[in-house]
């Protein structure tokens, strides 16, 4: 299960997208999500997803690559789908027992699943097309005005990007502790939740053991490395905009304001 | 002027218990004294728990003497202005591979000491091109290395020390968590390092073969320096290798067993081929008497 979580993994092609700043990228990507929220009326959306698949053909990251990130949000898909299919007011198409299907609320849950679809695809591209660290010097600098009142963003920055470095190490540790358990009969499948979840403290227990003793060795390494904190710290990758990110800024506002003016004038 | 230079080193490992007590104290070097040359490859042998890794670590400033004193290139490590000099001269790789690497690109990786350092963002892209050539990982450079194998990953960490132009790498079991064909990369890189570019290098192994290849053995027992030498100098001992909880070279144990039955091979053999040599020699003296 945890395999398939894609979401962090850089997907490393060369593409004008790969090659973009990483503050366009997430600029871009919070603009997409508030054009998606937005959006309204099937043209709207029809656009977004042009949009949104025009900017995986230019990434370069295979489509059905970047579909494996959608699997786990299925159930969350198919929730909150059938809430809104029976749950929303309107004309009635059928009625089953005490159930009514609207059609308002048959669009309301094709509206919702696209939405919520488009939504993790936009935030996955960001991250296939960025490497975490970039990612992180993306927010570091977004964020550094709060060093103002003294937030601790490049330390924040660092944690999150070793964090990221870690989830494939930790989740293949996950993989083998659970294995190892199981050959001694520990039984993770069944029974009740309560007794599920006592069950996972044999997992979680030497996960966490061994979190830790990375994390010591980890700090040990960087400190080898002469790491002191973010002062005096060069970039191997400073952070500059090209043309590239003019285009894709002028791409996005454009994209936004048709949104806008088509949730105005439709 | 030496690289390292070790003089009466004691180091206690000190357990506190909960109200930050003393409960217990280990030594675990006890009166060490080293010497290294720049440009030589020393290799530090020892089973576990005999203070080798204790001493790597000291060669980098991570931990400090409790008594004695240790310099590198001159400098005191217990010199605080010094420490990050100290470590930028003498680089450090560890045992885990994955545990030591902090970029999730290969190139950001190398990176990271520069950056550190200071370096200027043109200057760190020679240099991390540079030392991906120097462990033959150039090609590799765009990669996660999630994806490498166990020896591309410590070869990565080793072009991570290089990035730092040090005088000097500290290898701590480099090779512990690897198979065969990764532990052959790592060396061959190590030995490469040393005679191209006349780095000074200090192995810490518990692989005799590694330490084979090597300007000088030194050989530690429970935070002892138990023997010193060439490693023909100190494969000649085979009885206090053993002695010591380790190992030595199998072609050297076979010679010392023939030479020890009476045949007439010269002591403190290391490879294969000087075996074979010694017993053509050795055979065709018997046929020709």
């Amino acid at each position: 299960m945890a395999k398939e979580i894609t979401l962090g993994q850089y997907y490393p092609v060369d593409s004008p997208i790969h090659r973009m700043d990483p503050r366009t990228k997430l600029a871009g990507t919070i603009i997409y999500i508030v054009a998606l929220f937005i959006a309204e009326g099937p043209l709207a959306y029809v656009l977004s997803a042009a949009f949104l698949f025009w900017g995986i053909k230019v990434s370069r990251v295979p489509l059905n690559y970047m579909m494996r990130g959608l699997k786990p949000i299925i159930m969350i898909l198919l929730f909150s789908a059938v809430f809104n299919l029976f749950l929303v007011e309107g004309t009635p198409i059928v009625k089953i027992w005490r159930l009514t299907i609207t059609w308002e609320g048959l669009f309301r849950a094709i509206y919702m699943s696209i939405r919520l679809v488009f939504l993790i695809m936009a935030s996955s591209l960001m991250t296939f097309t960025t490497t975490p660290n970039q990612l992180t010097d993306g927010l570091e600098v977004g964020l550094a005005p709060l060093k103002k009142i003294k937030v601790p963003v490049h330390e924040i920055a660092m944690m999150m990007s070793i964090a990221l470095r870690f989830i494939p190490i930790l989740v293949d540790e996950t993989d083998k502790i659970t294995k190892a358990q199981t050959a001694r009969g520990a039984d993770f499948e069944n029974g009740k939740l309560i007794e599920r979840v006592k069950n996972m403290i044999p997992l979680l227990v030497p996960l966490f053991i061994s979190a830790f003793r990375r994390a010591s060795d980890l700090a040990m390494a960087m400190e080898a490395r002469c790491y002191q904190g973010g002062e005096g710290r060069t970039k191997m990758k400073p952070l500059r905009y090209t043309k590239l990110d003019r285009n894709g800024y002028l791409a996005l506002f454009a994209y936004l304001m048709v949104i806008i003016l088509l949730k105005i004038f439709l | 002027m030496s690289m390292i230079k070790i003089k009466d080193l004691i180091y206690n490992y000190i357990k506190h218990d909960e109200e930050g007590n003393v409960a217990e104290e280990n030594r675990a070097l006890d009166d060490v004294d080293l010497k290294i040359n720049e440009g030589e490859f020393v290799a530090i042998l020892g089973r576990n728990g005999s203070g080798k890794s204790t001493l790597a670590k000291h060669m980098n400033g991570l931990l400090l003497p409790s008594e004695g004193a240790i310099w590198i290139s001159g400098m005191d490590t217990a010199d605080e202005d010094k420490l990050w000099k100290i470590r930028q001269t003498a680089g450090m790789v560890f045992q885990n591979p994955d545990n030591q690497i902090i970029g999730s690109v290969v190139e950001e990786d190398v990176g990271f000491g520069p950056e550190n350092l200071g370096v200027p963002t043109e200057e760190i892209w020679q240099r991390v091109e540079k030392s991906l050539e120097e462990v033959g990982m150039i090609a590799y450079r765009k990669s996660s290395p999630n994806r490498l194998s166990g020896g591309q990953k410590q070869r990565v960490a080793i072009a991570g020390v290089m990035a730092m132009k040090p005088r000097c790498i500290i290898l701590d079991e480099p090779t512990a968590m690897l198979d065969p064909n990764g532990r052959s990369e790592v060396i061959r890189t190590v030995r490469e390092l040393n005679q191209l570019e006349g780095i000074t290098v200090v192995l810490i192994t518990h692989y005799m073969e590694e330490a084979a290849h090597a300007d000088r053995v030194v050989v530690m027992k429970h935070g002892c320096k138990m023997l010193e030498g060439s490693p023909r100098e100190v494969f000649a001992q085979v009885e206090v290798i053993k002695d010591s909880g380790l190992d030595v070279p199998q072609v050297t144990e076979l010679a010392y067993r023939l030479r020890k039955r009476g045949l007439d091979i010269p002591e403190g053999i290391l490879s294969t081929q000087e075996l074979t040599d010694a017993l053509k020699a050795a055979y065709t003296g018997c046929t020709s008497r």
